[in-house]
This record gives C-alpha cells, structure tokens and sequence, in this order.
C-alpha cells in the first residue's frame, strides 16, 4: 500500500521533472492553442454566429473552446510517453518493481494530468491579454474541475490507444483521425445549436462537448446544457474511460 | 556487511526452475529448462544470441508470464506470488532501462521510493552504492551525458539498492569496451564476496563465464544441453592435453611406454615422432614425465600444455562454435523477417 503510493508519486515527479526540463515542449504544445485562438479568432468575429447571444463576441465566445481543444491535444498526447518508456526500456524498470499496475497507471494518469492542465493554464492567461475576462474566482474554479475530467478521459484514451501501440508513427496517425473530429464537433469554434439535427446527434456522444459547454456556462455564462448535466455527463464518461484504460494497460506487453 | 543478507533459509536454492517454456506461437523460445541455484553462487547462463537466454531472465523477473512449467525465485512462485518475487531482486535488463532526462542520483533515488524505502536508508544506500561503482561525482548529471559503461554501472548500483537477495544480469557487458567490461565482472564478483548475492547472469562472452561463474549452463536452441562447474565442464571432455616433440619415432614410443604408468594419465595418442597426452591435472604430471624422459635419457625437443577452454566444452556439446551458432541465428531471423514481408 505504502509502495503503491510512492508508485504513484515517483511516476508523478518524474513527470514533472521532464515536463520542465524540456521547454521546446511547453512552448510547442501552448503555441498551437494560442494560433488557433488569434487566426479563428481574426477570421469569424465579423461573422456573427445566431447560436452567440448579443453582447458576447466571437473571441470571448472562442477562449472556453480552445481550454477545451487544448486539454484534448495535451491529455491525449501524453500517451505517447508509454510507447516511448517501452522504446526507452524504462517501462521494464517500472513493470519489475513490486508496486500494483494500478498505481503505476494512477501515477502516469496523474502526471500527464498535471502537465496538460498547466499548459492550458498558460493560455488562459494568454487569453487575459487579447482582452478576456475571468468573472470570478469560483467560475475559475469550475473551469479547473471540467479540464480535469476533461484531462482524464483523454488521457485514458491516449493510454488505451498506446497500449496497443507499437509505433510512435501509428500512434499520432490514429490520435489524430480521432481527436480531429472531437475537436471539431465539439461546439469549441461555433455553437452546436447551428449544426444541422443528425450531426447534432454527433456532437450529443462527443464528451468533449460536455466539457466545452461545462467551461463556456462557468466563465461566459453562455451554455447549451445547464452544468450539473455536464458535469455528471463527463464524470460518468471519466469513470468508465479510466476502466478501460487500467484494463488495457493490465494487457500491454512490458517488453 | 549483513545488510544483504539470505534470510529465506527455508530452501538453500535462490532459484529453482523446473521445465519452464516460454511459447510464442509456434515457435518455442524457452523449451522447458530445469536447473537450481544454491544461494551465493554466480550462474551463468551461456549461449548464442536468440538462444532463450533473455526469455528466462523475463520470465524469472516476472516481466512476462511462463507457457507452462513452474519456477522459484528467493522461495517464491515466479507467476503467483509476482510482487513477493520483485521485492527480493534486482535485474539489470539487455537494453538500459534507465530515464535519461533525470540525473543518476534521481534515477536511483525513484527507484529506492518505488521499492518503499525511508530517506534516511535511501540516502546511506545511493551514497554507498555510487560510492561502490564510483559515480559519486557524476550523480547529479542528466544521463543523457553518460556513457555506455556508466550507464550500465548505475543501472548495478540501482539493482542493489533495495538489498535483493538474487541480482539478474542480462548480459552486462554487451556493447562495452574491454577495460569497462574487466570492471563490470570485478565489481560482480566483489559483490558476490562482500554481500553473499546470489547472482544469475547471461552471456555469449565464453571468458565472461568462465572467469565469473561458479556453475554454467550452455544453452542452444531454447535447451540447456549442459550445466557444471566451468571446471569440470572442461575436464568432462578429454582433460587438459600436454603436447610433446621428440627427436624421431622411436623415441617417442618409447616414452610412451613409461607415461602411460604414470597415475592419473588419461591417455597417450602418439603420431610420428610427436605424444598427445591427455591429463586432469598437468602440471603435476609434466613434472613426472619430465623425470621419466631424464632417467630414461630420452631427448625432448618442445612441450606444449593446452587447456580447453569453454568454446571446446561448448563445440562439444553443440558441435558448432557459438559464432557459428549466432551466424546461425541470424541467417535464421533473417528468413523470418523476409517470410513475413512476402
């Protein structure tokens, strides 16, 4: 029990220590939010969208669906530290040590967790400067809560994805096939309420949506579904993608 | 220094195996080897590249589960009592498993907080060990900026933190310079002197086995085919050969005639004026065929002793060279990779 903790912790501060010793990586996973953010933003805020009520603009409406776009990229991405650690040999040195899976999936969980919500952290602060504004401290604390759930299911899919994996190569090639569409159809850059009903539908099964909207309601007061739906939504959804993952994880080949 | 110490004392073996097989597919890696390994002993495994070596040591270290068979490692089941198993060992795998973005003392600082060691023990362990495969000054480097040779001295000094009772080398040395490897081999064989550690290792280095091991297992195709003292592996052979030149024929039978009552003379072949006399022990028996050659006045023009070595033993009982058996190997993977690219 006492090992599983450390486990979990020793996984965690190593990732932490990487995180921070490879500043090309912050910069690099921060940058494509934040030009995302500026060229949409430039492009759609003369457009105006009927699903954005009077008296919010595009920029303001845009800011919640790049935290959410950004969780996504940086969550699901950090699966590929898996199928480096094996490349590496250093999935060995953790599968040898007498600590329960579990813990050891609890602890990348928990590190690649960490790292996605300080880089989406910087671009809300980046947001502040091209003029967003935060209402208060609690709708802060709301948006942390829905890029944690949103960081947990993502990681788990990006473990799930890498535990099948053997290649880097093919591990981006499906992450981006899937998470492309996520993005996209999440109401991130424009209101779901404008798609038309069987794409809607599309968008009802994305857990990337509830996220979207869950941030967007706690900071513009602007939402398609009341909050506690979307939080109850992407707990439950969180839930069942951490299952998955620990089982695929219990499945993947140390060496 | 009691700190490594061999408490299990319910079983005087450190590991037992017996048929253990590792299968994938069709083709069978491991084909249910049998051996045990008294406590404190160095054994070896010796053999070709491919010829399961590394598959045991996975499967020994619980990193991938046995087809069938069972084994004990430090008096536990390899495959049902798995974190039992990874408390009491160490392993230093083939390929380093090492973080290179932390520094050493990081590394082995994670590793001895994952194995549930206090600060103060983990401290006075890291110092000792780095101190042991002297890297004391280079602890707080990245190991990006190590070299083969510290790396693998790192990844020794890891493997012992946490005080096993057995340590795994899967071949240790590979890749390595000659002088890094002679320090690898003294630093196990210190090891095993000051801590009584049981250590297995694997090789293809015929003089790593023979200079390191107290017992050897020559494995060829996923088999051991056979598993001794690298002694009396040697001396299981013909023994040791003395190689005499006399003057002409003559004289050489009849030298001949007066070894062959000498004690513990094996056998004498003779061909023209040269003796082939095989022997357990020579230099005692040198002694009295050279008394025999001065009171019966027979010339001797050149002596040559030679003793064989573990590449004769492993001739012997795979009828190639272990070159020959990896040149083998790869013709083999070769085909493999060309069938299943077809």
């Amino acid at each position: 029990m006492n090992r599983d903790i450390a486990a979990v912790y020793v996984l965690w501060l190593r990732a932490m220590k990487r995180f921070v010793r490879s500043p090309s990586q912050i910069i690099g996973s921060v940058a494509m939010p934040v030009l995302f953010l500026l060229f949409l933003g430039a492009g759609f805020s003369s457009i105006k969208f009927p699903g954005i009520p009077a008296g919010i603009s595009y920029i303001t409406f845009l800011v919640p669906g790049i935290i959410g776009m950004s969780m996504l990229f940086a969550a699901s991405f950090s699966g590929i530290s898996l199928l480096w650690d094996r490349q590496f040999g250093f999935l060995k040195e953790v599968m040898v040590a007498p600590v329960s899976r579990t813990s050891i999936l609890f602890g990348r969980v928990l590190g690649g967790l960490t790292t996605a919500i300080i880089q989406s952290t910087i671009l809300i602060v980046i947001s502040l400067f091209i003029g967003f504004r935060i209402p208060n401290v609690f709708a802060l604390v709301i948006t942390l809560g829905f890029m944690f759930l949103i960081g947990l299911i993502f990681i788990s899919l990006g473990l799930i994805i890498a535990s099948f994996m053997k290649d880097m190569q093919g591990f981006g090639l499906i992450l981006n096939l899937l998470i492309f569409p996520l993005f996209f159809l999440s109401g991130a850059i424009y209101p779901i309420t404008i798609l038309p009903a069987s794409v809607r539908y599309i968008t009802m099964v994305n857990p990337l949506t509830y996220g979207v909207d869950g941030i967007r309601g706690a900071l513009i007061g602007v939402s398609a579904f009341p909050i506690y739906i979307d939080f109850i939504v992407l707990s439950i959804v969180a839930c069942i993608m951490l299952a998955l993952g620990t089982y695929a994880f219990s499945k993947t080949k140390n060496v | 220094m009691a700190r490594i110490r061999n408490v299990a004392k319910k079983s005087r073996y450190a590991i037992e195996v017996s048929n253990l097989v590792k299968q994938y597919g069709d083709f069978k890696a491991v084909k249910g080897v049998s051996f045990k390994v008294k406590e404190g002993e160095i054994f070896g495994f010796l053999g070709p590249n491919g010829a399961g070596k590394t598959t045991t040591v996975h499967m020994l270290t619980t990193i991938i589960p046995p087809t069938s068979g069972v084994a004990k490692v430090a008096g536990h089941n390899i495959y049902e009592r798995r974190e039992d198993v990874r408390s009491k060992i160490g392993v230093v795998f083939q390929d380093p498993s090492l973080d290179d973005k932390l520094t050493g003392a990081e590394n082995l600082n994670f590793h001895a907080m994952i194995y549930g060691m206090d600060r103060e023990n983990r401290r006075a362990m890291i110092k000792e060990m780095l101190e042991m495969v002297e890297l004391t000054d280079k602890a707080d480097i990245l190991i990006e900026n190590y070299s083969g040779g510290m790396k693998r001295r790192l990844e020794i000094a890891r493997g012992l933190l946490n005080k096993p009772k057995v340590l795994f080398l899967d071949e240790p040395t590979i890749g390595l310079d000659a002088q890094t490897r002679r320090h690898i081999l003294d630093y196990i064989l210190n090891l095993n002197k000051r801590y009584k550690l049981t250590v297995f290792i694997t090789t293809h280095y015929i003089e790593e086995a023979d200079y390191l091991c107290d017992r050897v297992a020559i494995i060829d195709h996923g088999t051991i085919v056979a598993c001794d003292t690298p002694e009396k592996l040697k001396s299981g052979l013909n023994g040791d050969s003395i190689t005499i030149t006399l003057a002409d024929k003559s004289s050489a039978s009849a030298l001949s005639k007066y070894i062959r009552k000498i004690k513990k003379i094996r056998d004498v072949k003779q061909n023209e004026a040269v003796l082939y006399v095989y022997v357990n022990d020579p230099a005692s028996a040198l002694a009295s065929i050279m008394r025999a050659a001065y009171e019966e006045r027979i010339e001797v023009l050149n002596i040559e002793i030679h003793k064989p070595s573990l590449e004769d033993v492993f001739i012997h009982y795979t009828g190639k060279g272990i070159r020959e058996a990896e040149a083998e190997q790869n013709d083999r993977m070769r085909a493999m990779v060309r069938s299943r690219m077809r």
